[in-house]
């Protein structure tokens, strides 16, 4: 039995809108273990942001638990809810968010600038580690302006490694991506989740959950579904299959 | 370790906006350099009175006729009568806080040598005057106390007169000059002193005995002053009151009513033209500190800006695990640390118009620690109250909107 990363039990959010409450998510389990590819479908209005947001501890469920790595979210304070997501959580955004003119390296030596326990050296040892991992070893002090759409996204997977979390939380990490530079992506995700790295990835696109193990729809604020995929596609093949481009 | 972070993540965000950083900062480096400036001007101005005041004689006490001159329109010193000789001899034998005393009468006229001739004053004194005065002779000698007495017709001159009456060079001791046509021999000539702060030429004089002045020039038996000088500069405020109850008791003034005389030291009259300057200091200050104050509103107009336009940077930062504190430490930092370059660059600023203003402008400056320090010191706190707020609202963000923020 694998270790639980992620333990959700009838979590709940409503938000209050004047004087009519909003139920976002309206009391979900479910539980996501070490190693897993987990996609989070859903379309507009299905509570996947909301999730999302409590997933990342940005945000805080009204009721039910939601424990990360065995630490439970919901009493927290704004500041332990930083600590949470500064040590645990690795973040992807779909426009990257990357410091503007700060070099690569840089920018994924970020997350590891407010954790007091990492020293100068060790942060740029990390930094550089994590840039090789994604195949940006060679381009350390190129700044995004420098870097095409993919690699950009590349020096964000980066950042999120470097502080060795638990799950790395995807948030339509391949929206601003063309097919052959998103599925380079979803390759790279694939490795790293063979190397045991936990990934949970939000999206409305159906072909991405077909590269993850596993799915959980969402619709109304409710689960819809929540499937093992036994049939995962690598996207590495998927890549090769593309009509090749020229350049 | 924290704090080093945040104080590099500071100073790159500077360094990645150095125009607007600049611009920002001109606010401070200009009110810096003007209040530096301003009080070097005060200060240089201050200085320079005192200066030529103590170089008049510092223990100098002056006594004049008439109540000091403030408030309400009052006859002029030398229209009142009441200093006598008398008076001098009494202050001379009793006044034991004093070292010199003399007795001035002093009346203006034409100054004759043949056909030259030269407007100048005359001043009525005793040998102890260039005691006072703390003046020397360059050639010949003062009058004695003897030829005092007899009312001799000697004089001595200064070097204004020697150059206006005696124009071909000739020595002018021993000549006979004129003063209202009546004759004087010239037996000594006065050291140069130059003109006096107030612009007042201090060699255009002649000194004759008080008693030929009086009897022969002015036919008058009062005295215009009386100017003494006291032991020691310490001394000086105690001889001023030792002086004033001598007279107030010579004069018959009863408890209640006022003095009839002034008497004065040179450190009351140095207070009084200070005062003026510092008035002046004061208002320009004043003005140079607004200044301050419009630069300090400037960053804080910037660091809105620069919030707002970083609100997404922000929401990342919170998203990787930076805390409202760090948030606020670090644009903080970013305010003081431009403020306070600000600072810096105002200072050098500041000091560079000082020495333009002296070598260009022949003012006098004089750069006052203190005025740094104080400046520095209102630079720092400039960044830390008009940081705050920008910073404050920055750490308030939402990470969730601050992300969504575009």
């Amino acid at each position: 039995m694998k270790k639980e990363i992620i333990k959700i039990e009838n979590l709940k959010r409503e938000f209050r809108m004047g004087t009519e409450t909003v139920h976002a998510l309206k009391g979900i389990s479910f539980d996501i273990k070490e190693g897993e590819f987990v996609t989070i479908m859903g379309s507009s209005g299905s509570g996947k942001s909301t999730m999302l947001n409590i997933l990342g501890c940005l945000d805080q469920p009204t009721s039910g638990l939601y424990e990360i790595d065995g630490v439970s979210v919901k009493d927290l304070s704004r500041n332990e809810l930083a600590t949470i997501r500064n040590e645990k959580i690795g973040f992807i955004f779909q426009s990257y968010n990357l410091l503007a003119r700060t070099s690569a390296i840089e920018n994924v030596e970020l997350p590891l600038l407010y954790n007091s326990k990492v020293s100068t050296e060790e942060r740029r040892e990390r930094a550089i580690k994590a840039l090789e991992m994604v195949g940006l070893g060679e381009r350390l002090h190129h700044t995004p302006s420098q870097l095409s759409g993919g690699q950009q996204q590349r020096v964000a997977i980066a950042r999120s490694l470097v502080n060795n979390p638990v799950m790395i939380l995807a948030d339509e990490a391949t929206g601003n991506l063309d097919t052959r530079t998103s599925y380079e992506i979803m390759s790279l995700f694939q490795e790293l989740n063979k190397k045991g790295i936990t990934i949970t990835f939000v999206t409305h696109e159906p072909d991405i959950a077909t590269f993850s193990s596993r799915t959980v729809v969402l619709k109304d604020g409710e689960i819809m579904q929540d499937y093992q995929n036994h049939n995962v596609q690598s996207a590495a093949t998927e890549l090769a299959k593309l009509p090749k481009q020229d350049h | 370790m924290r704090l080093l972070n945040l104080f590099k993540i500071a100073t790159k965000a500077i360094i990645l906006n150095k125009t607007r950083t600049l611009l920002t900062m001109l606010g401070i480096i200009i009110g810096v350099a003007s209040v530096i400036a301003m009080l070097a001007i005060g200060e240089g101005s201050k200085e320079s009175i005192r200066e030529s005041i103590s170089a008049m004689g510092s223990n100098m006490i002056t006594i004049k006729p008439g109540a000091d001159d403030k408030g309400a329109v009052r006859g002029s010193g030398g229209d009142v009568q009441t200093l006598t000789l008398q008076n001098y001899e009494v202050i001379k034998e009793k006044a034991s806080l004093l070292s010199y005393v003399t007795p001035v009468v002093n009346g203006s006229g034409q100054v004759i040598n043949g056909s030259n001739n030269w407007p100048s004053s005359i001043y009525g004194v005793n040998p102890d005057y260039i005691k006072i005065k703390v003046v020397g002779l360059q050639s010949g000698s003062m009058f004695t106390d003897a030829e005092v007495k007899s009312a001799s017709k000697v004089a001595v001159i200064g070097q204004t007169v020697v150059d206006n009456v005696f124009p071909d060079g000739q020595d002018p001791v021993g000549q006979m000059i004129r003063f209202n046509n009546i004759p004087f021999k010239v037996i000594g000539v006065l050291e140069e002193k130059g003109e006096n702060t107030f612009g007042q030429d201090q060699d255009d004089v002649v000194l004759a005995p008080y008693t030929t002045v009086q009897k022969r020039i002015l036919a008058i038996d009062h005295l215009n002053q009386i100017i003494a000088s006291a032991i020691s500069e310490d001394e000086a405020s105690k001889a001023v009151t030792q002086v004033t109850e001598l007279l107030r008791s010579e004069h018959k003034i009863l408890d209640n009513e006022e003095d009839d005389f002034t008497v004065k030291s040179m450190e009351e009259l140095i207070s009084t033209f200070s005062s003026t300057t510092e008035m002046l200091t004061i208002l320009l200050v004043a003005v140079a500190s607004i200044s301050l104050l419009i630069g300090g509103i400037g960053i804080m107009n910037i660091m809105y800006v620069s919030v707002k336009e970083r609100t997404k940077e922000i929401g990342l930062r919170m998203a990787v695990g930076a805390k409202g504190a760090d948030i606020l430490m670090q644009f903080l930092i970013e305010a003081i640390l431009i403020s306070i370059t600000g600072g810096i660059l105002g200072v050098l600023l500041g000091l560079g118009a000082s020495v333009f203003i002296e070598q260009f402008l022949g003012w006098p400056t004089s750069v006052a620690l203190y005025s740094i320090i104080i400046s520095f010191a209102v630079c720092a706190v400039t960044g830390i109250f008009f940081g705050w707020y920008p910073a404050r609202k920055a750490s308030a963000l939402d990470p969730i909107t601050a992300l969504r923020y575009e």
